[in-house]
Parts: C-alpha cells; structure tokens; sequence
C-alpha cells in the first residue's frame, strides 16, 4: 500500500518535472510545477510529515507559485522561440541524461541495504516541530524573519515604478 | 714593555688630509688646499723620524693592537700594526718620499683645476700605503694592497676625460686585479693550513718545517700564488703591461707611485714573506727567473723608447726585476736595499722628467728635446746625478745596492748573475741615452708659445723658452738627489745587511765566496756602466747619425722592439678578444636576451595568453554563467562524494 | 514499507530535472521555476532523511528552506520585472550587459 502511494505521487512529479521541460510556454510550466508540488506535500504527508505538508501547500503552491503565474501574466511572457541549437541540445541531451539517469539509479539500487521507511514514519506534529523551533532553532528562526522582512523591502523597491529620473528612459 | 707609539696615526692622518680635501677641497682656495695636504703628509713623515728615534729604545717587534675585527670561530684578524727593522726602512721610504713628492706636486699641478682632488687622492694612496707598510696581518695588507690600487686607478686616469687615460687607470686595475687572485688565493691557502693570517703567528708555524725539496708542496704553492700578486703590483712578467701605460697620470703619480712606492709593495711582501720562500726553494727559483727575465726584457724594451717618462717605466720594470731577482736568491735585504736606494734615484729621475717637461710646455718626446742643458741647469744637474745613481757608479747609491744584488747572485747561479751584469750596461746605455738626448745638442723642440698646449695635456703655460721649474719643485729633486748621493753609503760594510738581520735573517756566507771575487765583480759592474755611458756618448753625442742607421740595419727586429715586442697586441688577441667576443655572442645575446628577458618576457605573456582565455568565462551570458556554476558544483559533489566513500 | 533509496532517488530526478532546466531554458521565468524545482527535490531529501533517522530536525530544516525560497523568489521575481523594464524580453540570452 505504501509502495502504490508512493509511486502514484512519484510518478505525478516525475511527470510534472518533465511537462517543466517540456513546455514552451512558461505558464504551462507554472502548472505542472504546482502539480509537482502538490504531489511532493502527498509524499510527505506519506512520510509522516504533516505540518511540512501542509505548509509545503499553503506557502509553495498557494503563495510562491501564486507569485510566479501574476509575474507571467503581468509581463505576458510568450513562448519559448526554438532554435537549432536547442533542437541539437534535446536531440543529444536527452537520450544522454536519460542513459545517465539509470546507470546512476542502478548503481544507487544495487548498492543501498534493506533500510525502508515506514508508512508515517516519523509524525511531525506542529507541537513537537515548534518545540524544536522555538528552542533549538531560536536563532536560524529569528534570522529568517529578517531575512524575510528584507526580502520585502527589496522586492518593493525593485519592483516599484521608477521615479520621473533624468535621462532615464522609459 | 713598550710604550704606545700610537702607530695608528701615521696612515690615520693622510687619511684625515685626503678626507678634508677631498670634501671641502672643491670651493677652497689653493693655498688652503695646500696646506691641509702638506701637514698632513708632513706630519706622517714627522711621525715617522720620531718612531724611528725612538727605535733603539723599543724591544722588538712592537705590537700596536687597535681594535678586533674578524671573529670567526679559531680564526681571528685584527686591526693591529707591527713595527720591525723592515717595516721601519719601508716607513721611511715612504713618509719620506712621500713627503717630497707631494711638496713637487704643488708646484707641477698648481694650474690644473682639479687641484683638491689632486692632493686628496694622493693622500689617500698614502693611507692605504701605510696601511699596508704597518699591518701585521695578511688582510690588513691586503687593504692596502687593494687601496693603493684604488688609488692608482684614481690617478692614473686623473685626467679621464682624456680617452687614453682612463683606458691606462682601468687597465692598471684590471691587470692588478688578476695578480690579485694568486694572493687571494695564497691568503686563502694560508688560513685553511694554519688557521691564521696574522704574520707572527703564520711564521711560528711555519718555522719548524723543513723546506720542500721534492718541488711542489704547501709552501711552494703558496710562494708561487704570491708571487702572482707581486707580478701584478710590482709589474713583472707576464703582468707588466700596466705600468708603462700608467705614464698617462701626472708626473708626480708617476714618480710616487710607480717607482717609490706601490710598486715596491710586491717587494716588501716576499721579503715579509721570506719564511714561506725560504721553505720553498722552487718558489724562490720561480722568482729569480721572473725577476731577471724582467730586468732583461724591459731593459731591451727601454732602449728604442722615444717618450722620456716610457724609458723611465721600462727602467722601473727592469729595476723591479733586480729586486725580485735578490729575493730570488735569498737576499732579501739586498732586495730591500735596492728598493729603498731605487726610490731615491727612480723618484729623482721622474720629478726631473717632470721638470723637463713642465719646461718645454708638455713634450714628452726625447727627440723634440735636446740642448736644455743651458735652460734648465739644476734639473740637468739633478737627472744627471740620478743617472749615474741609476748606472751603479760608484758611489753613488744605485751601485752599493745593484752591486749587491750580483754579488748575492752570482753566488747562486753565473747565469743570474752574467744577465744582471749585461742588463746593467743595457740600463747604463739607455739612461745616458736618456740624458744626451735631453740634454745635449740642439734643441729640436718648437718654440714654446703663449699659452701652446703641449700634446700630453699635463702643463699649459709657455713662455716662449724653455724654462727652468720654481723652487717648489726644485728642492725635493736637490733632496733626492742628495740622498741618491749618499744613501748607499749605509750598505758600506753591510751594515744594512745586519740592520735587517732580525727580520730577514743574516745572509748565509756561501764557501769560496772571497773578498778578491767580491772586487772583481764590483769592478766588472762599474766597467759595464762605463761601457753603457760610453757607447751612449758615441751614439748619441758624437754620432748623432749612427742610431738611425743601426736602426734601419736592424729593420724589423727593431720594429719589434719598439713596438714592445707587441705583447699588448698579443695579449689583446688571445685573451681581451675572445672575452669580449665571448662576453657579447654567449652571455649576452644568448643567456641575457634569450634566457633571462625572454624568461621574464615570457613570464607576461604567459599570464596575458592565461587571463586571455579565461576573460571567455566573463561573456556576461548568464547561461554560459549557469553552465559554469552546474560544472563546478559537479566537481564539489564528486570530490565529497569521494572523500565519503574513502 | 518503502525502501530510503526511492525516496532518494525521486529527490534526486527532481533536482536533475531542475538543473536541466536551469540550463536549458531560455526564459528568464521558467529558469526561476527551475530552481525552485531543485529546492523541492532537496526538501523530499531532507523530509525522508528525518524520518529514516528519527531526528525531527531535518523537518524543521525544510522549513527553513522553504522561507528561503519564499524569500528569494519574491527578490528574484521584482529583479525580473525591472530587468524587464529596460530590456522589454524575457529572454536571458539578451541580458548580456554584464560582458567583458
């Protein structure tokens, strides 16, 4: 049971990453990488990590990709134009990463032991993660909200319509 | 115990002279400059006589120790002097020639605007001198050794702004400077076999060993690399070529320093270094053959020299071959005696060519000489007497010490002694060869005009005649020439002899050597300058006629002679050329451009071509940035990965 | 009972799938999302890794990575739209001002 979960959710964001690549138009691969995420909160909820899952849907999917498809719609980004070298690149690349992809995993399979991981196997109440966060990681915590709160600083200030400048054009 | 000579001052103060002059000289006035070096060279002299008062009242050797120098584990040098008999002879000498030739200077050089320097550089080859005259180390006379090279370069290219003479200055130090090697080398020789330079010591160690018959051993070594560095400073062959070249410097350079003095300071080393020698009997042979190889040579050279101060250079080269050839037989104070007399008579004849030549406005050329006799009669008087000095007439001083010399010789070897004896007419000939052609018959000069140049650059003024020299230089040459009168009388009854006896030891009486012999041969030497004096009479007074006939009979071989035998040329070509030629073709166009700037030029190309390539990293493509940072990150994650699996 | 290596192996295609795109990819967007793809494929890593060891710091530690994320896609996407100001393409090949 856990093997089919696993692989139905797998097998979601192996294919959302690569409709990613796939995908011309920017939008398109706005999309799949939301269903990729959605898929990765399905995978750790799996692994027992509910408050993980839950903020991996709300802040990535619902904000962060929010913020992605406003920026693709307000600067109304069109298709990728190809060209020969990209056709070159697809030609020879994929077929190249794809032989790479699985000797890698078959080396990674055949050398790993018998160490499974159970179904739900390490519950991540919000309880026990903000025990931890707010004492062992007191610090890296008060930190990121600075971190965050000068992100928002810079994003405002970059973004923002440029004052009437000399000799700026516009 | 001796009471402190304080030493020290006698090199110390024309040290002082030469540094006044030499610093403050250039904006004061010629009577100042004057004086600062006339007190301090005449209180060097002073010094000296009251030293050699005081000399029979000291024990000796007196030691005067001034201040530590080199300490090197076992081996120690120090700045210390030593007063003996021969040190003392070599002392006088100098402090008081010296003294005289400086007075002379004064009124030789008193036009030429480098006056102060003049005087500076003089005191300072009497420092260095003195220096090597009292040190009682090898070092410390090898200071000196050094210095009055330095001070010889110095002043033989005084004029330097004169082509030839600053080739002479760089020659003469080049030339000293190989001699300067073998004694190196010697010193070197020294310190690794006996651990000190320090003469006392070196020859308590030296004492006890028994002199090396087989040929070859430490001491020959030694004598031999040392006389390497007298042929240098002494001017024997085959490192002789200097000195005649050195006539490009003022006259009194010429008489103080390349007769009295430096040249003399080869002399004094062998003869300080008479225990090496004595153990080494190939190294005494080795300078008996170069001495009276020497004599001979340049005495045949000095006879088809046409400039007077040449002859003069040749006969110093001669006369130094004598003093070497006495210490090559083991008479080191006849040697010594010859030197001392040497510098009397030698000293005189070159102020008096000075005189002359200050007379007829700059010629050096005998043959545009002639007849001054009238002109300049206490400068004839002088040369004259310093001729028959130089001849070995009896009484004068040259023939008690040359007489000597064959004496000793003669009771060594017949061979040493039959070319002294022809090298002895041979100088007689050209010395009164000199003196006719200078002074008798008519004068062939031009006449000297206001203000004409004479072609050696030295004296600037005529006056229309040739004149006689002011007092200034006129009484230093009635000083020499009385002292070339009379200073041979000390080797009456070998009373030198027995002065010097402590250092140099008492000349061993050889069998057979009988007081009738002894006569013989000082008449045979006195026959052989009459004979020279004569045939200069015939050829040069009587028969004016007969040298340029004898001249041409001879033709080439005559050319040769006066070319020098074309050593320079020989010389030139088989050592100065292929050193250049080597210099320019191998180190500089090859290693210095190809291997050295290309080393360095290829350097900066080297980084310009490496920062070329990599400037392709910077394309501002933020792709190609992409692909750099993936590659690299790849690298990172396989050298973990690595370092993990390990 | 899933074996740790899968896990690890989807987390690592995920992240390959980034960097691919990350180099391939023309628009300046997509490249962004691209890197966002290589942090969810590192989070599934951490995620699985806590659980295998029973340490409930790897979780607090994608937290953390996703307030980076957040963080910097914000930065990252106004920087987009002023670049986009002044250069009028999305397309990275033309934002080369930064050359020699």
């Amino acid at each position: 049971m856990h093997l089919i979960l696993f692989l139905a959710f797998g097998a979601v964001c192996v294919g959302g990453a690569v409709n990613l690549l796939a995908q011309r138009h920017p939008i398109n691969s706005a999309l799949s990488l939301i269903a990729v995420m959605a898929a990765l909160a399905g995978e750790y909820l799996l692994l027992g990590a509910e408050f993980v899952a839950a903020v991996q849907v709300i802040v990535y999917a619902g904000a962060i990709m929010v913020l992605f498809v406003f920026v693709i719609m307000l600067l109304n980004a069109g298709e990728e134009e190809e060209t020969k070298a990209s056709r070159v690149a697809l030609l020879l690349g994929v077929p190249g990463m794809l032989t790479g992809g699985v000797l890698m995993a078959w080396v990674v399979l055949r050398h790993s032991g018998t160490e499974a991981v159970a179904i739900g196997a390490l519950p991540g109440h919000p309880t026990d993660i903000a025990q931890l966060l707010f004492h062992d990681f007191l610090l890296p915590f008060e930190v990121t909200s600075v971190l965050i709160l000068i992100a928002i600083m810079g994003a405002v200030v970059l973004a923002s319509k440029p004052e009437s400048q000399a000799g700026r054009p516009d | 115990m001796n009471p402190m000579l304080n030493l020290w001052l006698i090199p110390v103060l024309p040290l002082a002279g030469a540094a006044i002059n030499g610093f403050l000289g250039r904006k004061s006035s010629r009577p100042a400059v004057t004086t600062v070096a006339l007190f301090f060279s005449g209180a060097a002299f002073a010094m000296a006589l009251w030293v050699a008062m005081q000399f029979s009242s000291l024990s000796l050797p007196y030691h005067e120790y001034v201040a530590h120098w080199i300490r090197s584990g076992s081996f120690s040098v120090d700045f210390a002097f030593y007063l003996d008999q021969l040190s003392l002879v070599m002392l006088l000498v100098v402090t008081g020639v010296g003294f005289l030739i400086h007075i002379y200077a004064v009124g030789y050089m008193w036009d030429d605007p480098s006056y102060y320097r003049f005087f500076s550089y003089l005191n300072l080859f009497m420092f260095f001198m003195l220096t090597l005259v009292l040190a009682n180390n090898y070092l410390m006379m090898f200071i000196g050794w050094e210095g009055v090279g330095l001070a010889s370069y110095l002043l033989i290219g005084f004029w330097f702004t004169k082509d030839s003479a600053a080739s002479a200055g760089k020659k003469a130090f080049i030339v000293n400077r190989i001699g300067d090697f073998g004694f190196l080398i010697a010193l070197f020789l020294l310190i690794k076999h006996f651990g000190s330079l320090n003469f006392e010591q070196v020859f308590q160690q030296i004492s006890p060993i028994s002199p090396e018959t087989a040929g070859a051993g430490l001491l020959t070594a030694i004598g031999i690399l040392l006389m390497v560095g007298a042929c240098g400073k002494s001017a024997q062959i085959p490192l002789y070529i200097w000195l005649p070249d050195a006539m490009e410097g003022p006259t009194p350079v010429s008489a103080l320093i390349h007769a009295a003095t430096m040249v003399t300071a080869g002399v004094y080393m062998v003869a300080r270094s008479h225990v090496i020698f004595e153990r080494a009997p190939t190294a005494l042979t080795v300078v008996a053959i170069i001495g009276t190889l020497t004599a001979f040579f340049a005495a045949t050279i000095g006879i088809a020299q046409t400039d007077i101060k040449k002859v003069l250079a040749y006969s110093t080269v001669s006369q130094l071959g004598y003093m070497f050839m006495a210490c090559g037989v083991g008479a080191f104070s006849a040697g010594i005696f010859h030197l001392m007399t040497h510098a009397f008579f030698k000293g005189l004849l070159f102020l008096a060519a000075g005189s002359v030549i200050h007379a007829v406005g700059g010629e050096q050329d005998m043959r545009k000489m002639g007849g001054l006799r009238s002109y300049v009669p206490w400068t004839f008087l002088t040369m004259g007497i310093a001729t028959l000095a130089i001849a070995g007439v009896p009484p004068l001083a040259g023939f008690w010490s040359k007489d000597e010399i064959l004496w000793k010789a003669y009771q060594v070897s017949k061979v040493y002694w039959g070319i002294g004896v022809i090298t002895a007419f041979i100088t007689s000939f050209y010395m009164f060869r000199l003196l006719y052609m200078t002074f008798f018959g008519d004068y062939h000069g031009a006449q000297v005009d206001a203000h004409g140049h004479g072609s050696h650059g030295g004296d600037a003024h005529g006056h229309g005649e040739p004149h006689e020299s002011p007092a200034v230089m006129l009484a230093p040459l009635l000083i020499l020439a009385a002292l070339s009168l009379v200073g041979g009388l000390v080797g009456w009854g070998n009373h030198f002899e027995h002065f010097l006896a402590p250092v140099l030891g008492a000349g061993e009486a050889v069998e057979g050597a009988s007081r009738g012999t002894e006569l013989l041969l000082m008449g045979v030497s006195v026959a052989v300058a009459l004979l020279g004096w004569w045939l200069a009479y015939v050829l040069y007074y009587a028969r004016p006629e007969l040298p340029q006939k004898i001249a041409d009979a001879l033709g080439g071989f005559y050319q040769t002679v006066v070319h020098k035998y074309y050593v320079d040329e020989i010389y030139a070509a088989l050592f100065v050329k292929p050193l250049i030629d080597g210099s320019t073709r191998i180190l500089w166009q090859e290693v210095d451009r190809k291997i050295i700037d290309a080393a360095v030029n290829d350097a900066g190309e080297g980084a310009r071509h490496v920062s070329d390539e990599a400037r392709h990293m910077q394309s501002g493509n933020l792709r190609s940035y992409a692909g750099w940072i993936a590659a690299g990150s790849a690298v990172v994650i396989a050298f973990m990965i690595w370092m993990g699996v390990r | 009972m899933v074996p740790l290596s899968y896990y690890l192996l989807l987390s690592g295609f995920l992240f390959g799938c980034g960097v691919v795109g990350f180099l391939i990819k023309r628009n300046i967007i997509t490249i962004f999302m691209s890197i966002e793809l290589m942090l969810n494929g590192v989070n599934l890593s951490f995620v699985a890794f806590a659980a295998h060891w029973h340490a409930l710091a790897g979780q607090v530690f994608v937290f953390f990575v996703m307030v980076v994320a957040a963080a910097e896609a914000a930065v990252g996407l106004a920087i987009i739209i002023a670049v986009y100001r002044t250069r009028e393409t999305l397309n990275v090949d033309q934002m080369n001002l930064l050359k020699l």
